[in-house]
């Protein structure tokens, strides 16, 4: 396809779209799919037909709406209204009152259960009024295995732009301005890392995306590539353009079958446009790229694991450096970014890296995207301007705790990460902030743990992880893990003497400073960071033998606790 | 000292088991290169609900690795599993949404109504019951997957009857 063809083909798309006004959306992210919103996306379909509520009604399948605990989500996107837990059962009246005679049905609007009054349009509820949406924007209004879709709202627009109008320092040059830094967790500017690998020399040159989102409570990864698989791909196309990498991976985690076939389709559908393959919009650039699925290790999600996992070995981690810029993939040079990252590069591309370096905090720029859950009233995706502190995302937006509980703390970055008290709650979330409080950013999982949860346990709940997922290949983590966990176990089971705790605490940092990759180095953070803030709780489990939180059995013995 | 004898080779593979056909075909598509290995095995599992001995050594043979390198990979990665998974499966997600919101009842639950630890199979080889480090669905927690269908939100005073439920449903 020719650059000015697809110019073409988005106006008519957008004159057609822009005729539909009435469209009833059926959010189709995991989380409704798995509460039966496709028997709800048929229902409504034939019962469009039999009740005849009017012309120009399409029932259409969009992504993740966000409120995933809610789910099946059904919104009038002309009205903005939302509604919730949908089923086969109370469908009709959405038809016949809202969609036929315009009046919106109160009672089963998004979080009219919870709320003390029903808010009518979705985009003055807290929940979503106080998000900012540049990764998800898509995502409720458009169907994720269309391309068409994805075309008429604006896709593709900035890979028209970039091979058209800039060279690929030029593309480097916005990612750089934008200060986009990489949405793994590790937060390395990624223009930074685009420029190093254009700069070295090789054969061939390849592009990975890392969609092995294995921290445990993050699912931000999995909406994006269920929702707007497009985006991402636009990304990568728009990456390899910039190095000059003329393949591409996107290693997809194995537990995600969904977003497996929809950046399946997506890819197939972007070929037979001619946007992915041989001589993209008939330029020179060329660009392929193949799905690889993850087979259940966490440590893939460690960069250079993820390359062995790749070439079909066992995913095991290397010193760096040489980095993977430098020497990745069968030795040549590969950049590795996030999905995040990558869904966020067609908008920086398009609207130019200042606009975003315009939004979030200055060393940190732009959104995140976090998946709340845990104790917490609104649970699912949200994303913010980076900067935004804790409480607002976990008592505006997330609507603070159920049950008239007590909070009690956030765990950000998963098993590589750490748990926030409540005197931090007023911290922004940003790279630095979160470090400085012995967490990290991580990808984005987001978990509130209210007074029912027992600090040494949920260290001991993380470390289990870590010992499991070593890779085994450095002395400090596989075994260091393994005593550490021991260790928790002991004190979880009351048999621990201050002697387990000292030692406890010179283990930690020796695991942190001595280990090989990221997972060993990052995995005694839950247990410091609990020590830091709660240890009151461990004090209790040794010396007392008591449980505040009352969640450890001391009449198991250390072998019994699971 | 340990016997030198090379162990009992395993079980040979029907010849024309439409399966095996099938694995050939995925090895051709990847032009049988080094890369393609974990895929390969990706398909074999999805196949025959495990990996089992003769294809893994047929795997290791097509694909012109030893097949020592194989079986690392297979042991390495959580996904593969040596053994069949039983007629059903029960996977209860443990991931740290569904920690915080109860999923080690469920696992005592299903220990109690089923005599099933994670990683067993039922004597009748109708029912296994895995754990999932996450399978991001933590909107839904605590969440457990029966053949691949989400139960969302689940007691665990009604775990046991809806698995209960779904093998009786299936006979």
């Amino acid at each position: 396809m020719k650059n000015h063809a697809l110019y073409n083909l988005r106006e008519k798309l957008h004159a057609e779209s822009a005729l539909k006004t009435k469209k009833v959306c059926v959010c189709m992210g995991g989380s409704c799919v798995s509460s039966g919103a496709q028997k709800v996306l048929d229902k409504m379909k034939e019962e469009v037909r039999h009740l005849n509520p009017g012309s120009g009604v399409e029932v259409k399948a969009v992504g993740c709406m966000g409120a995933c605990a809610k789910g099946p989500l059904v919104k009038i996107e002309a009205d903005d209204v939302i509604y919730q837990k949908v089923t086969l059962e109370n469908l009709k009246p959405i038809l016949t009152d809202h969609v036929k005679n315009h009046k919106p049905v109160p009672h089963m609007v998004i979080f009219s259960d919870t709320d003390a009054q029903p808010t009518m349009k979705s985009s003055e509820h807290a929940f979503y009024k106080n998000q900012k949406m540049i990764v998800l924007e898509n995502c409720a209004k458009i169907d994720p295995d269309s391309i068409e879709d994805y075309i008429a709202i604006g896709g593709y627009k900035a890979l028209q732009k970039a091979l058209t109008q800039m060279s690929p320092e030029e593309v480097i040059g916005e990612v750089k301005q934008s200060g986009l830094r990489g949405r793994g967790g590790a937060g390395f500017p990624t223009g930074n890392k685009w420029e190093m690998s254009y700069k070295y020399v090789g054969e061939q040159k390849y592009l990975v995306c890392n969609g092995d989102e294995g921290d445990p409570g993050a699912f931000m990864d999995r909406s994006v590539l269920e929702s707007d698989p497009h985006r991402v791909l636009e990304g990568m196309i728009l990456g390899g353009y910039a190095i000059g990498a003329s393949r591409g991976f996107a290693y997809i985690r194995g537990e995600y079958p969904l977003a497996i076939q929809r950046f399946g389709t997506a890819i197939q559908k972007a070929k037979k446009l001619g946007l992915v393959g041989k001589n993209i919009l008939e330029t020179n650039f060329s660009f392929d790229v193949e799905i690889r699925i993850g087979a259940g290790a966490f440590v893939c999600g460690e960069e250079t694991a993820l390359l062995a996992s790749i070439e079909g070995k066992r995913g095991t981690p290397h010193p760096r450096p040489p980095y993977p810029a430098e020497k990745g993939l069968w030795g040549m040079p590969t950049i590795i970014n996030n999905v995040e990252t990558f869904a966020n590069i067609p908008p920086i591309v398009e609207r130019g890296g200042e606009w975003y370096a315009g939004i979030g905090t200055p060393k940190s720029t732009g959104t995140k995207v976090f998946a709340l859950s845990g104790c917490i009233q609104n649970t699912g995706l949200v994303e913010v301007p980076i900067g935004t502190t804790l409480r607002q995302v976990i008592f505006d937006i997330g609507g603070g705790i159920p049950n008239g509980k007590k909070f009690k703390a956030a765990q950000t970055g998963g098993p590589s990460g750490g748990c926030i008290p409540e005197q931090h709650l007023d911290t922004p979330l940003d790279y630095d902030a979160l470090t400085k409080l012995g967490s990290i950013m991580g990808s984005g999982g987001l978990i509130v743990m209210d007074e029912g949860s027992c600090m040494p346990d949920v260290a001991r709940f993380f470390m289990e992880f870590c010992m499991d997922e070593s890779c085994g290949k450095c002395v400090p983590c596989r075994v260091g893990t393994k005593q550490m966990y021991d260790l928790l176990t002991k004190i979880c089971s009351g048999t621990a003497t201050e002697y387990d705790l000292a030692l406890l605490e010179s283990l930690a940092p020796m695991v942190r400073e001595t280990s090989l990759c990221g997972l060993g180095q990052s995995a005694p953070n839950p247990l410091l960071s609990t020590l830091r803030y709660f240890r009151d709780e461990y004090e209790a489990h040794v010396k007392e033998k008591r449980c505040p939180a009352g969640v450890c059995n001391f009449a198991k013995t250390p072998a019994e606790v699971r | 000292m340990a016997s030198l004898n090379p162990p009992p080779a395993a079980p040979a593979l029907p010849k024309n088991d439409p399966r095996v056909r099938r694995i050939m075909t995925i090895m051709n598509t990847y032009g049988k290169r080094h890369d393609a290995l974990i895929q390969v095995l990706h398909s074999v599992q999805e196949l025959f609900g495990y990996l089992p001995k003769p294809v893994i050594e047929l795997v290791a043979k097509e694909l012109r690795l030893p097949a020592s390198r194989v079986y690392g990979v297979v042991t390495f990665y959580h996904f593969f599993t040596l053994k069949p998974r039983g007629e059903h499966s029960c996977v209860v997600c443990t991931g740290t949404a569904c920690y915080v919101k109860g999923a080690h009842a469920l696992l005592d639950e299903m220990e109690k109504g089923f005599h099933l630890k994670p990683g067993d199979v039922t004597k009748d080889n109708k029912l296994g019951l895995q754990t999932a480090r996450c399978i991001g669905s933590c909107g839904l927690a605590p969440a457990v997957v029966y053949d691949g269908e989400v139960l969302p939100r689940v007691n665990p005073a009604d775990l046991v009857n809806k698995i209960q439920e779904r093998l009786e449903a299936a006979l």
